[in-house]
């Protein structure tokens, strides 16, 4: 049976100190290893912390195995795959919110936040740059997919991805909890939680969403990171607000047994909804950013 | 739904998440101690349950700052919040403070000495800040914000305030949970900062109709006329959003003139939490 044990290392980063962050991620693949786990994510801005307004600048660094923090996680990638978020700065000074993939010694994939929210307590898009591609990428345990966030509330990004051939989706976020009510979870959680088992049950895919904890200017974030199976059950999810490296075995022969039953992705028609997309945005139907 | 439903909170949650906030931004400034003024109050009271519990009692100095007109009920609640919490606490007498003042002022509205009264525990407070090595703790819920009702650089003063974003109402069910007395969160809400005083008649109207109002209008992006069609009186929706658009400035930092490229206020703008 084919088993790829994961890990999601549920972190509450130092606001603003990559050398501090970069500690922390080395423990925590250390303890990683303990537990035999052969891919290990991170949190959105993992390497930063996530309030950062006027730091951008000072914590950004570029994708390039050179770069101090990546080339010390880069070894560290021998023993098992990472994940992790920074800030990236491209050759002509931009700024984004990127996850990047590392195996063997290798940087295999880069994804830039796409979706920046800029509204309510949010205000992203002041501070950086959109990215603007969904590409699944392969690896040694199959073809995957990262998104962000902000990027995973835009049902087409794992939509996207999951045309592209991403069997495992790689969420990664630092979503402030809000929202009381009766209710033993605050409304941010339950809402993220109900959009990556729906995800996992209409892609058919796995799908891990690796949260932060901790809190910054005044806002929590809740942890509580999950991993969904490709049948939209909850394999394991990690405690609320507190620290912690949910370790799970992800039964890969599961995608096949699932979508025998629910042939989903065999079905799905992408050529039709790239005409009927066409034909919309030529009826000017949908709202563009050009316009 | 009823609004009044749309207020109630899971006390397990809301609890961890004030706890750690506080326990956190006072951490992460290199402080395990804590400060706060202890009026007797609700408000106050469940502060001092929280603070108390993310730093221990030990960590926590209560301050009694009566005046010679307070209630010796707001002294006899007090004394019952830190029996419960088990924290230090300090009674200082301000009317020697400010009598002096008054004195000079001998046709002083209520509403001056009230907020002279108000300053002069902030001095307290912040003097016993340095003198106990802990912050500031605040105690100002979300009604008193956005209505304004508080005074500046007095009441509202504090380094971390963990009710902020609690309404009155859900600060008395907090307060239910965390166990703070019941005589202290049914008796009538009061400044106590001169005689016979209370919140609701000084505001005219009930914090448990306000709070219905606000949390439609701030929460729920309500516009008047929505507001008054899900049966508010037009003139009590009118009286809530004037206070809130009148108070604006004390719920910010004072308005600094720009001149230059980069200053502080617009767009010099650094994380409060930044490198911690």
């Amino acid at each position: 049976m084919l088993k790829l044990r994961v890990g999601l290392a549920q972190i509450s980063p130092i606001l603003g100190s990559v050398p501090e962050n970069l500690q922390l991620h080395l423990e925590r693949i250390e303890e990683a290893k303990e537990q035999q786990v052969q891919l290990l994510c991170f949190p959105e801005l993992s390497l930063t912390g996530y309030v950062l307004k006027d730091l951008v600048p000072h914590v950004a660094m570029a994708a390039t195995e050179s770069a101090p923090a990546i080339a010390e996680l880069l070894t560290a990638s021998e023993s098992m795959d990472l994940l992790f978020g920074f800030v990236e700065e491209d050759k002509r000074h931009r700024y984004y919110i990127s996850a990047a993939y590392l195996s063997q010694g290798r940087i295999v994939h880069v994804h830039r936040k796409v979706y920046l929210p800029t509204y309510g307590m949010f205000e992203e898009e002041r501070y950086l740059a959109t990215g603007d591609r969904f590409r699944a990428f392969d690896t040694r345990f199959g073809r995957l997919g990262v998104l962000v966030c902000e990027d995973f509330w835009h049902i087409s990004a794992p939509y996207a991805l999951w045309l592209d051939g991403a069997d495992i989706l790689l969420l990664i976020s630092a979503s402030p909890g809000r929202g009381l009510s009766p209710e033993a979870v605050l409304g941010s959680s339950r809402s993220v939680e109900l959009i990556n088992q729906t995800y996992a049950t209409f892609l058919t895919d796995f799908v891990l969403h690796c949260n932060r904890v901790g809190v910054e200017d005044g806002l929590n974030f809740w942890g509580g990171s999950t991993i969904f199976g490709p049948d939209g059950r909850l394999v394991a999810q990690a405690p609320y607000f507190e620290e912690s490296l949910l370790v799970a075995a992800l039964d890969l022969g599961a995608m096949r047994r699932v979508r025998m039953q629910l042939p989903l992705l065999r079905d799905e028609r992408p050529d039709l909804l790239y005409t009927e997309l066409r034909r919309m945005l030529r009826e000017s139907r949908v709202p563009s950013r050009e316009q | 739904m009823e609004i009044t439903q749309k207020l109630l909170l899971n006390a397990e949650v809301t609890r961890r998440v004030l706890v750690a906030f506080l326990r956190r931004e006072l951490e992460r400034f290199g402080f395990r101690r804590a400060v706060l003024n202890l009026s007797g109050g609700v408000d106050s009271a469940l502060s001092c349950f929280l603070t108390a519990e993310a730093l221990g009692g030990e960590n926590v100095l209560a301050l009694l700052l009566p005046y010679r007109t307070s209630t010796p009920e707001s002294a006899e609640h007090a004394r019952q919040v830190i029996g419960l919490t088990g924290v230090s606490s300090k009674t200082i007498d301000i009317t020697p403070m400010v009598e002096p003042y008054f004195e000079q002022y001998q046709q002083m509205s209520d509403v001056r000495r009230g907020n002279v009264m108000a300053r002069m525990r902030m001095i307290v407070l912040y003097d016993h800040s340095v003198q106990w090595q802990g912050l500031p703790i605040g105690t100002s819920n979300k009604t008193e914000l956005l209505l304004g009702y508080g005074t500046l650089f007095g009441d509202m003063a504090s380094a971390v305030n963990p009710l902020g974003d609690l309404y009155k109402t859900q600060v008395r069910q907090m307060a239910r949970a965390v166990g703070v007395p019941e005589a202290i969160i049914q008796k009538a809400p009061s400044a106590d900062l001169w005689v016979g005083q209370t919140d609701e008649g000084e505001l005219g109207f009930t914090y448990a109709e306000v709070d219905k109002l606000l949390y439609l209008l701030v929460d729920e992006r309500y516009k008047t006329e929505e507001a008054i069609a899900a049966g508010f009186d037009r003139q009590f929706v009118e009286t809530v959003v004037q206070r809130m658009r009148a108070s604006q400035f004390k719920r910010m930092p004072p308005v600094v003139a720009k001149v230059s490229r980069r200053d502080v206020g617009h767009d010099f703008l650094y994380p409060r939490d930044w490198g911690t």
